[in-house]
């Protein structure tokens, strides 16, 4: 009966709320599945990316914002570039991840957003990237450090080779990076 | 002055639900010019149109307007009226107060009963204003061309003969047949195609009305409905043909499949499309009718057939469903069955589309009859691994992805308009829609005319169309050619366009200007003269004309200026 | 020829073997180089994924230096590209979005200038046939697969390249060069860069998948035009060397090459076998 009665509301607000930020029009999906069939991650989904389009329609918004799918989705815009109906679906895999995080959200995937901000405030700091930094934040915080142990040793290799330098580079308009995030709000 | 009746519709509450109409008739029976005024429920019913009637001959009235709905509705219906009364039809006008009035003012009575007034004053000045015309007489040259020798044209010309008329059938290729030619065989019965075509072809080589020229393409056409006058190129050789109606049935190619590139497109030769596959099942065909692997020849024991691929598509195929895909994977899946009783046959589709007499339980029969396995879903890819297509697909119905390695995958690509198409549309002036199928006059109930008067359309020219579709609309077309050619002669309606020649200084401008090839400067007077029965009425050269010499016939500029007063004194 | 250079973050730490390649190549081939200077990062898919208009505000700021050189862009990072892509249709064709991120970045787009990723610099505009008379070392009997990844050809309407299910611009490039690219059905497959630190384990199954396609193809490395991809495939695997398509070039003209040690898997061994390398 509840399932019955969500069906009904098939222009819901979540579906307007997707459909503005993500500028698609994801109604247009008639379901064929060819955006999942083609999926490299969608197996280690919880829905698939059809499934959360159709959830979006229904307006099921805690289900798919508190979906996997949206933080596993590598953005390989693979679905997008087959989708019959034009719909780039990873454009609105960004806008809900987007939602997700506005709304403070708990998710399954909590290192990859966790990976996302630590990113971005590095690049907030310096104005560019600095691996070193990067992996100094995410591995101790994502309490992710044993289960990867393989890639350790390379990650020694890299910093022995020079590629992950050790001291951060800022530049010189980090003041302009900084003030263009806070601008972006 | 005339002596003008209006009369006032209701249209049920249509109109009178938002135009006080009493009020409108009261008011133009004072209407300067006007002798007689009267409001009723529906004007067109026929005591409705017996009250114009009956006040033409009581009141001896010389002009009539009927304010009801717009023109394109029933102009045509009053003017007979009048002109059964014994008035000349052109001096009845409808003034529009239903799509234009009160239909657009539904929240404001006042305002939408005194724009009615105004209306129908203007139009009561028009009256005033027009001049009684005949329409024009055109010649009917009793003989059609056909485009096209596949099926439909095959039909329209069959049918045309029939009835004693001369047709000239035009095909591009060497044969007759068309599409029909290259097909093994056709769903519901599996009859052989070539055994029911060859049918149709000596019924139309057989015929002496029929003169069929292959090999031979139009290149120009010219003229009018009921006089055209076609240049046919018949390998290298230009001949011109004066027919009275002409058809077309250019047919379909199909959607090229090597733009579908995640299917692999021309990259494997073991994905091919439904002709392709046709070709494969017909006895005359380059395998004698044996399903083979275009790559090595080895009988493929598993098929894949991918439903709209490019259809439904906007994205970079074709918006539209090719409507027959359904019908004929369905067929082919069979025939392989039939072949290779052993072997699995896949179709991915997304909704089955089986709209016909027999069809549904056609389909029906390929699932429980020969086993073939349905999956709802569209193919992502397809790509050679261990020499097997492999298909990656899904099912939606178990929301499961679907991985099959294939011997052979069939695109059902859709059915696009002939290549050649446009160019054809250009040389007729027929429109086209936006994938260049040739455009129907009116989508509900004209379909086989285009909006070029005496051009016909049969067949998949049109839209994609089965081979019944197409028997019956090339049949369709051929019964407008037949209703055409048994009139004595045909007119043309008079409001065209006219010169004053004593104004007109030769310059050309609207000769340049006149879409339709209507206006030429006359060779010894050297000012611009109409050929009455291309001008459609358009207005064009009204515009153009700097000595404003050139006018529409009951739309002189007098006319048009007292309607404009009219409006502003009210 | 010249060109504004943008390296972007990865060409100066996991991908130095692709920007000094990338460099010595333009060189022989006869193109200037000017890097833009104090550039920035393009925010890669963290922006995009928390803030879209930080996401297209980053490489609006080097869209923007890139505007005062008055030259095409070169942007051999994959994802570098197809960011400055993304941003340049929105200042192009969205003028209320596009009006929003000149004023957070405080510039005005002019255009006027391309931005374009090398492999099209170097296989279209200088041409294969140019590069082909310049080979000094033709790469015989190199047996490779062409591995573009995504963000080089998808969305396609934003970046408008190759064809997104069947690029072959890299191939025929390999071809120029004397190696022997093979067919194979992956090139432009997802290796799950993007999930490379935080879902090591789907990075892992998809690496694996590819690398045995590339195998089972053939082939004795793969080569990349992708940093992400290049140092995902490195990371996940022992077996297959990863390249980048400009480190061959260097090769087959004949560049003293420095960059060969730089790599995870060492591709030195290999290019020994076929004497291509001392």
């Amino acid at each position: 009966m509840e399932l019955r009665e969500r069906a009904l509301k098939v222009d819901s607000p979540f579906l307007e709320m997707v459909n503005q930020r993500s500028r698609q029009l994801i109604q247009l999906c008639y379901h064929c599945h060819k955006c999942t069939a083609g999926c490299p991650v969608a197996f280690a989904m919880d829905y698939g990316p059809d499934r959360v389009l159709r959830m979006i329609q229904f307006g099921w918004k805690e289900q798919v914002l508190n979906s996997s799918d949206i933080w596993i989705c590598a953005s390989c815009e693979t679905c997008g570039t087959r989708c019959p109906n034009e719909i780039d679906i990873a454009r609105v895999m960004d806008a809900l991840r987007q939602i997700a995080v506005e709304e403070g959200l708990p998710t399954k995937e909590r290192n990859v957003p966790l990976f996302h901000n630590l990113f971005l405030s590095i690049v907030k700091r310096l104005g560019r990237m600095h691996e070193a930094s990067l992996m100094g934040l995410y591995f101790p915080l994502s309490r992710d450090l044993f289960s990867d142990l393989s890639i350790i040793p390379k990650g020694v290799k890299m910093i022995l080779k020079g590629k992950i330098p050790l001291l951060p580079h800022r530049i010189k308009g980090s003041d302009e990076v900084e003030k263009i995030f806070e601008r972006s709000g | 002055m005339r002596k003008v009746g209006v009369f006032v519709c209701h249209c049920g509450r249509n109109i009178a639900g938002t135009v006080d109409v009493e009020r409108v008739t009261e008011a133009l029976r004072s209407y300067p010019g006007v002798a007689y005024s009267i409001d009723y429920l529906y004007m067109c019913s026929d005591p409705g149109q017996d009250l114009i009637k009956e006040a033409i001959a009581k009141r001896d009235l010389d002009g009539v307007v009927v304010a009801a709905c717009s023109p394109a509705m029933h102009e045509i219906t009053f003017r007979r009226t009048v002109a059964a009364a014994g008035l000349n039809p052109y001096l009845c006008e409808v003034a529009n107060i239903r799509e234009q009035c009160s239909w657009v003012h539904r929240d404001d009575m006042e305002r939408a009963t005194l724009k009615a007034i105004q209306i129908i004053g203007t139009i009561v000045e028009k009256v005033h204003h027009d001049e009684p015309l005949v329409p024009l007489a055109v010649p009917i040259a009793r003989r059609a061309l056909i485009i096209g020798g596949g099926i439909a044209g095959l039909q329209a010309a069959s049918d045309i003969a029939a009835a004693g008329y001369a047709v000239i059938l035009v095909e591009r290729e060497e044969r007759l047949g068309g599409r029909m030619a290259q097909l093994s065989g056709t769903y519901l019965n599996f009859d052989s195609t070539a055994d029911l075509l060859s049918e149709k072809v000596e019924v139309v080589t057989r015929n002496p009305h029929i003169t069929v020229l292959t090999r031979a393409q139009v290149e120009a056409v010219g003229g009018y409905l009921g006089d055209f006058k076609v240049k046919v190129r018949q390998q290298g050789n230009d001949k011109e043909y004066e027919v009275g109606a002409i058809v077309v049935a250019t047919g379909y190619d199909l959607y090229p499949k090597e733009r579908l590139s995640e299917y692999g497109g021309e990259r494997y030769p073991d994905v091919i499309d439904g002709l392709e596959f046709e070709r494969m099942l017909s006895p005359t065909g380059p395998t004698a009718g044996e399903v083979r692997c275009p790559s090595d020849g080895r009988v493929p024991q598993e098929v894949v057939f991918v439903q709209c691929a490019g259809s439904r598509d906007p994205e970079r195929g074709v918006s539209y469903c090719s409507k027959i895909c359904c019908m004929y994977t369905a067929k082919q899946a069979m025939m392989y069955k039939m072949q290779v009783p052993q072997g699995q046959a896949y179709i991915f589709y997304i909704d089955i589309r089986a709209l016909g007499k027999g069809y549904e339980e056609f389909t029906q029969r390929a699932m429980e009859e020969h086993r073939v396995l349905y999956l709802r879903g569209k193919v992502s890819k397809v790509f050679p691994q261990d020499g097997k297509m492999m298909v990656w697909g899904a099912d939606t119905l178990s929301g499961k992805r679907v991985e099959v390695a294939a011997d052979l995958v069939v695109l059902a690509t859709p059915m696009v308009p002939n290549a050649d198409a446009f160019g054809l549309a250009q040389k007729l002036r027929v429109a086209t829609d936006e994938y260049g199928f040739f455009s129907e006059a009116h989508p509900k109930l004209r379909p086989v005319e285009s909006l070029t008067a005496g051009v016909y359309l049969a067949g998949a020219c049109q839209a994609p169309k089965d081979i019944p579709e197409a028997v019956t609309q090339g049949g369709a077309a051929a019964a407008k050619v037949l209703s055409l050619f048994s009139q004595e002669k045909i007119t043309h309606d008079p409001i065209v366009a006219a010169v004053d020649s004593e104004l007109c200084a030769g310059c050309g401008i609207c000769v340049e200007v006149c879409p339709y090839e209507a206006r030429e400067i006359h060779p010894l007077t050297k000012v611009a003269v109409v050929k009455e029965v291309l001008c459609q009425g358009c207005g064009a050269c009204l515009v153009a004309c700097p000595n404003k010499a050139s006018h529409l016939r009951n739309f002189a500029p007098a006319q048009i200026m007292a309607m404009i007063e009219a409006l502003e004194g009210g | 020829m010249r060109f504004s250079y943008y390296p972007g973050c990865s060409l100066q730490a996991t991908a130095l073997e692709y920007d000094l390649s990338t460099r010595a190549v333009l060189q022989r081939l006869g193109v200037e180089l000017i890097e833009i200077p104090d550039w920035n990062c393009c925010g890669a898919s963290s922006a995009h994924s928390l803030n879209e208009t930080l996401a297209l505000a980053l490489p609006a700021r080097i869209l923007a230096l890139a505007q005062k050189e008055e030259v095409d862009l070169i942007a051999p990072c994959a994802a570098c590209f197809n960011r400055l892509k993304t941003t340049e249709k929105v200042l192009r064709e969205d003028p209320a979005r596009g009006g929003k991120i000149e004023r957070v970045v405080g510039f005005k787009y002019v255009g006027g200038f391309e931005v374009r990723p090398p492999l099209d610099l170097i296989g279209n505009l200088i041409g294969l046939e140019r590069l082909h008379n310049m080979v000094q070392r033709p790469l015989s009997g190199l047996r490779l697969v062409a591995y573009y990844g995504c963000l080089l050809v998808r969305p396609p309407e934003v970046v408008q390249f190759e064809d997104p299910e069947n690029p072959q611009l890299l191939n025929r490039l390999l071809q120029a060069l004397g190696a022997e690219p093979l067919e194979w059905s992956y090139a432009t497959d997802c290796c799950g860069g993007s999930l490379a630190l935080t879902r090591g384990d789907l990075a892992k199954t998809l690496v694996t998948k590819l690398v045995s396609k590339a195998q089972e193809a053939g082939a004795q490395a793969m080569v990349t035009a992708c940093p992400l991809c290049q140092v995902n495939l490195e990371m996940r695997q022992e077996e297959m060397p990863m390249l980048y398509f400009t480190e061959l070039i260097g090769l087959a003209l004949g560049i003293d090459e420095n960059w060969w040690g730089k790599h995870l898997i060492d591709p030195r061994p290999l290019l020994r076998t076929l004497d291509l390398s001392d």
